[in-house]
């Protein structure tokens, strides 16, 4: 069963890449994200011009590059976060699970339970830690304690913080340190059980113990979410991702499997990047 | 030029402390002439009789009465201005377009520069008898009508400092309620209006504390008449309109007539002043959570 993805820049490659093993049979899904050409404008400046991806389910996919290069950018494009940017504009297709999210009559509220985010900061609501993993239920209407009660302490145990917090669910979550904070965003996420997480630099405004153990939950998470990360942090990409985008200058210049583009890029940009002879 | 350096540092001190000194100046006068006015009526009676008629040949000097008439006309703008205000403080937040923003909040606070006089004016001659057409009984004077425009009045109190309360919760939190999958209604009322409280609070605060002080208005709209009710219908005394009363009037200076508008000034100093050390507090204890 092995898929097969097709990259370009503009124009598409000649030689398609083969991709194997990632696929969870039972899924019917075989596409998560599928971007066909996008392009997106800020006023007149062009932040993305022309891209094609193809995200499969349950793989760990690093968008890497230098500041600037649009790789923020495009990862929010699949959640339309860009919405509330003035002067967005966007042209191309992108479809999640077969929709496509620009044109469809979709609800963003509705996709955006779909597909989750955690940001840069730290961005807990100040709230105490169980109402911030049960608000994305109730804003959703869900009124029953026992099952709401359930599903935080499900999220809190999948994002490995039950057993720092169980004790003070009541406390304000603005009193957690600033890594918990972060895995208590990524729980807030995961309550609505979304399938696809989007992690913009996750792990930059945290030390090196809370990025390792956010790094080893993301490796967990894979089970189960298609988990789309920005990461400034070479090393980060290459310890936890399955497949990596190289982005320069709002264009995706290499998309391939980790190991490849970490050993041996087709591109002499990703290779200078990479081995950090610029960004 | 170290002299010169002096003289202006002196000079800017002096300017300074006029402020600081007229304040005290104040403060003083106020507790001297009430303390010889509570020479000659018991502060037990003060608090607890149930009659303001110091101007009437059988003189009783309870300030519950004005205190009523105070309370309920602020009660009464407070109804009108916080849904409003709040709702506008929010709309221009999350709903309006951006140019609309800078060009709709100063339009607002044009509401605040009208004299008061002419919301009184207004609310005698326009609001009582358009209220009168819908309830025959409103009387004349009445805390009604003297409420609701003075409600009107504080609206850009709650509106304008509720909005900079919101403008300044991080763009995190907001982005964070986006990326749940709340709609802009849930991000309002879920996220951005519990974490700008403290701000809406204290705009709140405020607006109380400009109300109670608020005077014009009920002076021409409300009435004369210290009645200890809290029937909106009838007319009305705030202790700002008695202090206008007897100001106005002939009350000869050192007469116990005379001295009640002092025990009925420092009362209310003291309600606006806690209410001010009240919103300041406030401010300090819930400021620094973000920073």
């Amino acid at each position: 069963m092995a898929k097969q993805i097709t990259i370009s820049m503009g124009k598409k490659l000649e030689k398609p890449l083969p991709m194997d093993k990632v696929v969870d049979k039972s899924l019917k899904r075989t596409h998560t994200i599928e971007v066909n050409d996008a392009k997106v404008w800020y006023d007149d400046f062009m932040a993305i011009k022309g891209i094609d991806m193809v995200i499969k389910p349950n793989t760990v996919t690093a968008f890497i590059g230098p500041s600037g290069c649009g790789k923020s950018t495009f990862l929010r494009l699949f959640n339309r976060m860009n919405d509330y940017v003035d002067g967005f504009k966007m042209e191309g297709k992108i479809k999640v699970n077969g929709r496509n999210i620009y044109k469809d009559k979709i609800h963003v509220e509705d996709l955006r339970k779909e597909i989750g985010m955690v940001f840069q900061k730290p961005n807990p609501f100040p709230k105490s830690i169980f109402e911030n993993v049960a608000y994305g239920l109730k804003i959703q209407g869900i009124k029953d304690k026992k099952l709401i009660a359930e599903r935080v302490e499900k999220a809190l145990r999948q994002a490995d913080l039950w057993e720092d917090v169980k004790d003070k669910l009541k406390k304000s979550a603005l009193a957690l340190s600033g890594g918990q904070q972060q895995r208590l965003c990524i729980a807030r996420t995961l309550a609505v059980e979304p399938s696809i997480i989007l992690m913009d630099e996750p792990t930059s405004a945290l030390d090196p113990i809370s990025t390792s153990k956010i790094e080893e939950l993301i490796f967990e998470l894979k089970e189960k979410y298609t988990i789309i990360i920005v990461t400034h942090n070479m090393q980060q990409a290459s310890r936890i991702s399955d497949f990596t985008a190289f982005f320069y200058l709002g264009k995706l210049i290499e998309f391939d499997k980790t190991k490849k583009i970490f050993t041996n890029p087709e591109k002499q940009q990703t290779e200078n990047y990479i081995t950090g002879r610029f960004g | 030029m170290k002299l010169k350096e002096k003289i202006i540092e002196a000079f800017l001190f002096l300017c300074a402390s006029v402020t600081i000194l007229t304040t005290i100046g104040i403060i003083i006068i106020l507790l001297y002439e009430s303390i010889s006015f509570f020479k000659n009526v018991s502060i037990f009676e003060f608090f607890t009789d149930t009659q303001w008629t110091p101007l009437f040949s059988e003189q009783h000097f309870g300030i519950l009465p004005l205190v009523s008439g105070t309370f309920l006309t602020s009660a009464i703008a407070i109804a009108v201005a916080l849904p409003i205000g709040l709702t506008i403080a929010i709309y221009l937040n999350m709903y309006a377009p951006k140019g609309f923003r800078k060009t709709l909040k100063p339009l607002l606070e044009i509401l605040a520069a009208i004299p008061t006089v002419v919301y009184g004016f207004f609310a005698l001659t326009i609001v009582t008898p358009f209220l009168q057409t819908i309830y025959p009984d409103l009387e004349t004077f009445n805390s009604l009508s003297a409420g609701l425009v003075m409600g009107i009045m504080i609206i850009p109190f709650i509106s304008s400092l509720s909005e900079d309360a919101l403008y300044a919760v991080p763009k995190s939190l907001k982005e964070a309620a986006f990326g749940m999958g709340s709609t802009r209604f849930q991000t309002s009322i879920k996220v951005m209006v519990p974490a700008a409280s403290s701000g809406i609070i204290v705009s709140v605060i405020l607006a109380i504390s400009r109300a109670i002080g608020e005077t014009m208005i009920v002076a021409i709209a409300a009435g004369q008449q210290a009645q200890l009710s809290l029937n909106p219908t009838i007319p009305t005394q705030t202790i700002t309109s008695y202090i206008v009363q007897v100001s106005m009037g002939d009350a000869p200076q050192g007469s116990i007539e005379y001295k009640t508008i002092f025990a009925a000034g420092l009362t209310l100093f003291l309600f606006t002043f806690s209410l001010n050390t009240f919103s300041f507090w406030i401010k300090k204890k819930y400021q620094e959570k973000y920073e």
